[in-house]
């Protein structure tokens, strides 16, 4: 567990360090920063002094290992419509884009794993038909349609649920939480219903499609060959199979869903990273935009090192390897 | 005495979508209690198709078309599911071909021996443990308590077949049905499992049914031979008899093809041709494209499964036929 950790510690600072050169490029091609800095009234010959000062006449990658140092002490420069530092913009907006994922995720999970299960055992049953007709049709609708329609029939026509706005938040530890007001979580229902509807057609498509192949395997026939009862067969044996490689597809996915979050954030006004991120380009707010790129980066690695902790759990033979 | 196992004129078909193929054609045979009998032929002859269709466990679009299987006085493909799933694993033990692959990768061998026994008895799993040890010492594994805690990638091809023989025994049961159980394995390996069942048969007094298309591998275990070919049975008898004295001409193209018979360095002896496939069975007898007797009535009429002395010896062939009057 010790070298598997270890080796998921260097893998993740590799990844950094390709996400912070690109983050650093980006920076580095977008945009004067003197300018930003001293407006157009200022001379060439001057400009010429603050940019030697400023280290910008270094070469490309004496300037990235300065930027590296600077990040290593958690400064990913000055956001330059807040005045703040960027990560502290950034780690005040992620409470509220991480809470959205994780619903999302239950959502998910909840939804595809039983109907996934169900669809493959019973293929030819209404039911089945219906989820794999109705997925085939979600695939194709665009998650801001979703989120309008919802925001139409449950926010405007019944008056159900709240369409924007994060609504009533505990500070817990200075995390901005929704979870633990009614008003927080009704905020979160449809967000959360229109990010997990764009991966939903694909976990129950590909939940039934792993099933399907498991079911037909010799350890199964042998499972009933034992005689069996087929709760057993379907939910120990053939499920633990399944699991594997959708537990792979979910982490990579959950990452996905991070990004999708800037179309869901901003048609229901929801201040998170991906609200503030689009605003972050319309006002070239470069140093911002790195430093979401990087937050999203860990968050990514993060999520995947879990993942595959779990994936340990579920697949015995990863675990030896893991051990070794 | 009745017998553990009577299938009589068992027809298996395969519903597709263009029609149905008739995989197992009339099959009739008994098995006696401790009795080994062995179903030989070539690839897709029916072999396992028989094997799982006694447990009724057939895939998909194969379902029992015809025929009764009586074992222990109750006819099998008449059960309801529940009882059925009551006998599968508990008074029929099944081996599979291929141990790499029989065994569920991600649940320990002691999940997988303990919940056997749970689905059949009302036992702690305490005590459902102790019988897995047990039965793990009698398939002859080296330290037993250790492997009970593994994963199968822990083992060995062998070892894996060992522990499905296990498996197998827990329930004591009164038939194994062994799927080419040494096929997937080394040819020394293969002799060990062999000598093995061979060996639980004798001390237990299980019937067995050996499904392989090795004869060498028959000879050496049963006691009775049904050779199989295109879905039919085209010859029994004892082993002894059908070994050293084939009467069908393709029992005899089976024998002859062993590498035993010949001397080093010759060319192995081969039947010509392939099995057909069910889609195209020739008319007449199936086997008249490959044979090297055969006459017009061959071409023209199927024929039956008759006694060709006073043993339990029949062979289901005209030309076998004609020279038995």
């Amino acid at each position: 567990m010790f070298a598997f950790i270890l080796r998921r510690i260097i893998q993740a600072i590799f990844v950094m360090l390709v996400i912070s050169l690109v983050g650093f490029s980006i920076q580095h091609q977008i945009g004067d920063p003197v300018r930003d800095l001293v407006g157009e009234r200022v001379t060439p010959a001057e400009r010429e002094v603050i940019r030697d000062q400023l280290g910008l006449n270094d070469p490309f990658y004496i300037q990235y290992f300065r930027f590296i140092k600077n990040a290593c002490k958690g400064d990913l420069g000055l956001s330059f419509f807040y005045k703040k530092p960027a990560l502290e913009v950034i780690v005040s907006k992620a409470p509220a884009t991480i809470e959205l994922v994780i619903v999302t995720a239950i959502i998910l999970i909840l939804v595809s794993i039983p109907s996934g299960i169900y669809a493959a055992i019973y293929p030819k049953s209404w039911f089945s038909r219906l989820v794999m007709a109705a997925s085939t049709i979600g695939v194709a609708i665009p998650v801001f349609l979703t989120a309008i329609a919802l925001i139409y029939l449950f926010g405007v026509e019944l008056n159900w649920l709240p369409s924007y706005g994060r609504g009533e938040t505990v500070n817990i530890w200075g995390w901005e939480s929704g979870f633990f007001t009614w008003d927080g979580l009704k905020h979160l229902v449809l967000p959360s219903i229109s990010l997990s509807s764009i991966m939903l057609p694909l976990f129950i498509r590909l939940v039934r499609a792993e099933m399907m192949e498991v079911l037909e395997t010799e350890y199964i026939k042998f499972a009933w060959a034992k005689g069996l009862h087929r709760q057993r067969v379907w939910f120990i044996h053939a499920f633990k199979n399944t699991l594997l490689p959708v537990i792979t597809v979910f982490g990579v996915q959950l990452g996905i869903l991070f990004a999708f979050t800037i179309l869901t954030e901003t048609v229901f006004q929801w201040q998170g990273m991906g609200f503030m991120f689009l605003e972050a380009v319309e006002r070239s707010d470069t140093s911002l935009l790195v430093a979401y790129l990087v937050v999203v980066g860990v968050i990514f690695v993060v999520v995947n090192t879990i993942v595959d902790i779990v994936y340990g759990y579920v697949n015995p033979m990863v675990r030896i390897v893991g051990t070794k | 005495m009745s017998h553990l196992l009577e299938v009589i004129d068992l027809e298996v078909k395969f519903a597709l979508r263009f029609g149905e193929l008739t995989a197992i054609n009339g099959v009739s045979f008994t098995l006696d209690k401790g009795e080994r009998l062995g179903i030989v032929g070539e690839s897709g002859a029916g072999k396992s198709v028989t094997g799982f269709a006694i447990i009724n466990l057939l895939s998909k679009p194969g379902y029992i078309s015809g025929g009764k299987i009586l074992f222990e006085g109750r006819e099998l493909n008449r059960l309801p599911e529940e009882e059925m799933r009551k006998i599968r694993g508990n008074s029929i033990g099944m081996i599979f071909q291929d141990p790499m692959m029989t065994l569920n990768p991600v649940l320990t061998i002691s999940t997988q021996m303990v919940e056997t026994v749970l689905a059949h008895q009302n036992i702690s799993k305490a005590d459902a443990m102790d019988l897995a040890l047990e039965k793990l010492k009698k398939v002859h594994i080296p330290s037993p308590a250790k492997r009970l805690h593994q994963y199968p990638h822990e083992c060995s091809g062998g070892m894996r077949q060992r522990i499905v023989v296990a498996i197998a025994l827990l329930t004591n049961p009164s038939l194994i049905i062994a799927d080419e159980p040494s096929t997937a394995l080394d040819v020394t390996i293969q002799a060990e499992i062999m000598d093995l069942l061979l060996e639980l048969c004798e001390t237990e007094d299980m019937g067995l049914i050996l499904i392989t298309h090795d004869l060498a591998v028959v000879s050496q275990v049963t006691e009775k031979i049904a050779v199989m070919y295109a879905g039919k049975i085209v010859e029994t008898g004892t082993t002894e008899a059908v070994v050293h004295d084939p009467k069908h001409p393709y029992t005899q193209g089976l024998i002859k093809a062993l590498p035993g018979s010949l001397q080093p360095g010759a060319r192995l002896n081969q039947i010509p041709g392939m099995m057909p496939t069910l889609t195209d069975i020739p008319a007449g007898c199936a086997f008249h494209p490959r044979c090297t007797i055969s006459d017009t009535v061959c071409q023209m009429e199927v024929p039956a499964l008759i006694s060709i002395d006073d043993y339990d010896r029949m062979a289901a062939c005209h030309m076998v036929e004609k020279s038995f009057p």
